[in-house]
């Protein structure tokens, strides 16, 4: 049986207020998902009922077909990664990955040996007696990533584990995760607030909203096709306009930018609902492309994301009116609100 | 940087301080070393360690060596309540209880009452239920009700900078609830319950106003201290002093040699 983890109607209630609503969602075994939100969506609580910190108000979790909902989080075959790792002061590095098979019984030679091993796993051998105050954030998390694996979990829960690292070490710290979650076949589910993360890492994204699932899919469908104006909105790169057709995300990279006087090839009547006219608000340099904001008349904003080199052909300034346009292909309907 | 003239008046206030609170302790101390025909007060006659001697041998008022006994045998016992008291109630406080609110301010109270209503109070207690009161009965009980508020605010303390999500990490790791008290909170709070034990045994030792009507008729060392001031005259009062002062500093000594033991040592 593949390890698949599956929720079925998954509620959790803090008193009056629910932070998870009924949740049903099926994460294939061996694959890497992202649940995505902002802050107060309900993704932590989700992890954290997965893992058994958290107890569940109603519904069920399956683990590989077998329920787990009443399981301790050490019977489950899940393990968590915490946000602050949660490294425990007092132990030296390769004490604390020699925790779990301490606390299991496990012989000191055997279990040091063990925990060496997976020092190596994280390529931090040369550590071994470092206690946590004395390593840096990065290897901090290594270090709590090698004590998550050594009790050889099925399912590994990562809660932001990104999130501490300066940008630098986080790119590499991404790649080094989806690196191990290939190499050793096992489900990740890593909560985050950041849509890049989750593009770069996911098979799976599930974005969340609210306690409820707002859409679930490959990043790729998420980008290219979001299910509402939150999703796209949240995830980023879209322009959420209500048209005269109705209400659309359009990418703002498909945006393109024409001078108010362009003629009819953008602002034609024959393209109602292709274009907006308004004033550019702001010009932002941003290397290999220039992002232009424009405020419409009726108090929309919109954006472009351009070329650097097409923007300098034919450059604008803020205050200057200007017209953006699109295709009709790029215009991706949304449910109306 | 405050100014020269700023920094001059808080350097000589706090000389000022140092000379206050050390002041009389090394003058007793000094004048503990009195020649053997020497007096309480200056000059000094001479040099001399006979005042110690004396301070161990049966006295014309007062059994000094019998009382240091009481006294210390009841810090020990009320060091070991305080500890695990006050251990067992910072990690029932972690949690909300019914009543844990009013509990808690409960407790503080005894810290409020003047304490010598609270010697008085169980004083007549063990007067009224015709019990023999005693330096290990009533004495014990009336030292708890001013460490063991003490000790509960500094566990309140300790935990407050406690990271529940260690144990999480532990249950994770397949910890007992016991194994994860024994293997990851003890180890990280062991500090702070040593302060405990520090604060338990210092109040104990020199506790007076809650033991002065609940000792019986075996007095602890503060009591005996006070009844030899108005009755001994010699300078075996100064030799106490200097030997009390001396054990409380090696109490501490001690206590901050094992934090740091603790914190080098790295048990797997």
């Amino acid at each position: 049986m593949r390890p698949d983890v599956e929720l079925i109607g998954v509620t959790k209630r803090y008193g009056a207020t629910v932070a998870v609503d009924g949740l049903s969602l099926l994460i294939p075994g061996g694959s890497y998902c992202c649940l995505l939100g902002p802050s107060g969506c309900g993704k932590t609580s989700t992890l954290r009922m997965i893992a058994g910190h958290e107890s569940i108000s109603a519904g069920d979790i399956l683990l590989a077909g077998r329920n787990v909902t009443d399981l301790k989080p050490a019977e489950r075959g899940t393990a968590m990664m915490f946000q602050s790792y949660a490294l425990f002061p007092h132990l030296s590095a390769l004490e604390n990955i020699a925790f779990g098979p301490r606390m299991r019984g496990v012989g000191k030679a055997e279990r040091l040996a063990r925990a060496r091993e997976f020092l190596r796993l994280v390529q931090l051998e040369t550590m071994a007696d470092r206690l946590p105050a004395q390593l840096s954030g990065g290897q901090q998390q290594r270090v709590a990533l090698a004590r998550a694996l050594i009790t050889r979990p099925k399912v590994l829960l990562l809660d932001e584990p990104l999130s501490a690292l300066d940008p630098f070490l986080r790119g590499q710290m991404r790649e080094e995760l989806k690196r191990l979650q290939r190499e050793l076949g096992i489900t990740f589910i890593h909560v985050t607030h950041g849509q890049e993360e989750a593009m770069a890492l996911s098979d799976l994204a599930v974005v969340m909203d609210h306690g409820r699932i707002a859409q679930a899919a490959p990043p790729r469908e998420i980008f290219e096709r979001p299910a509402s104006a939150f999703v796209a909105r949240f995830i980023g790169g879209h322009n959420v306009l209500e048209l005269p057709q109705g209400r659309f995300a359009i990418r703002t990279d498909r945006t393109r930018l024409a001078p108010a006087a362009a003629g009819p090839d953008l602002a034609g009547p024959d393209r109602a609902g292709l274009n907006l006219a308004g004033q550019v608000t702001a010009v932002e340099y941003q290397g290999s492309a220039v992002r232009v904001v424009l405020r419409a008349a009726d108090g929309q904003t919109a954006e472009a994301l351009l070329p650097d080199a097409s923007f300098h052909a034919a450059p604008v300034a803020p205050g200057e009116a200007a017209t953006l346009g699109w295709s009709a292909q790029d215009a991706h309907a949304l449910p109306p609100a | 940087m405050p100014g020269r003239a700023a920094r001059l008046l808080l350097g000589a206030l706090f000389a000022a301080f140092l000379l206050f609170l050390y002041g009389p302790t090394i003058t007793i101390a000094i004048l503990s070393f009195q020649g053997p025909d020497g007096g309480l007060t200056f000059p000094m006659n001479g040099v001399s360690t006979v005042w110690f001697t004396r301070l161990f041998q049966p006295q014309a008022v007062g059994d000094l060596g019998a009382a240091m006994r009481r006294t210390l045998a009841l810090a020990a016992m009320v060091t070991a309540c305080t500890v695990v008291v006050s251990l067992a109630a910072g990690m029932a406080f972690r949690r909300r209880f019914a009543g844990s609110g009013a509990l808690f301010y409960l407790t503080l109270a005894s810290l409020i009452v003047p304490s010598i209503l609270v010697s008085l109070g169980i004083g007549l207690l063990f007067t009224l239920m015709e019990w023999e009161p005693a330096w290990y009965s009533s004495a014990f009980g009336a030292q708890l009700t001013w460490t063991l508020p003490f000790g509960l605010l500094i566990i309140f303390a300790v935990f407050n900078r406690f990271d529940r999500s260690w144990e999480e990490a532990a249950r994770d790791l397949g910890a007992t609830p016991w194994q994860g008290f024994r293997h990851v909170v003890l180890p990280i709070i062991a500090p702070g319950v040593v302060g405990i034990a520090l604060f338990g045994f210092t109040l104990s030792f020199d506790e007076f106003a809650r033991t002065l009507l609940t000792a019986g008729s075996g007095n602890t060392l503060p009591l005996e201290i006070l009844g030899m001031t108005t009755t001994v005259t010699t300078p075996v009062l100064y030799a106490l002093g200097t030997v009390s002062t001396a054990l409380s500093f090696l109490v501490i000594g001690g206590a901050l040699l094992g934090v740091r033991l603790l914190r080098r040592r790295r048990g797997a």
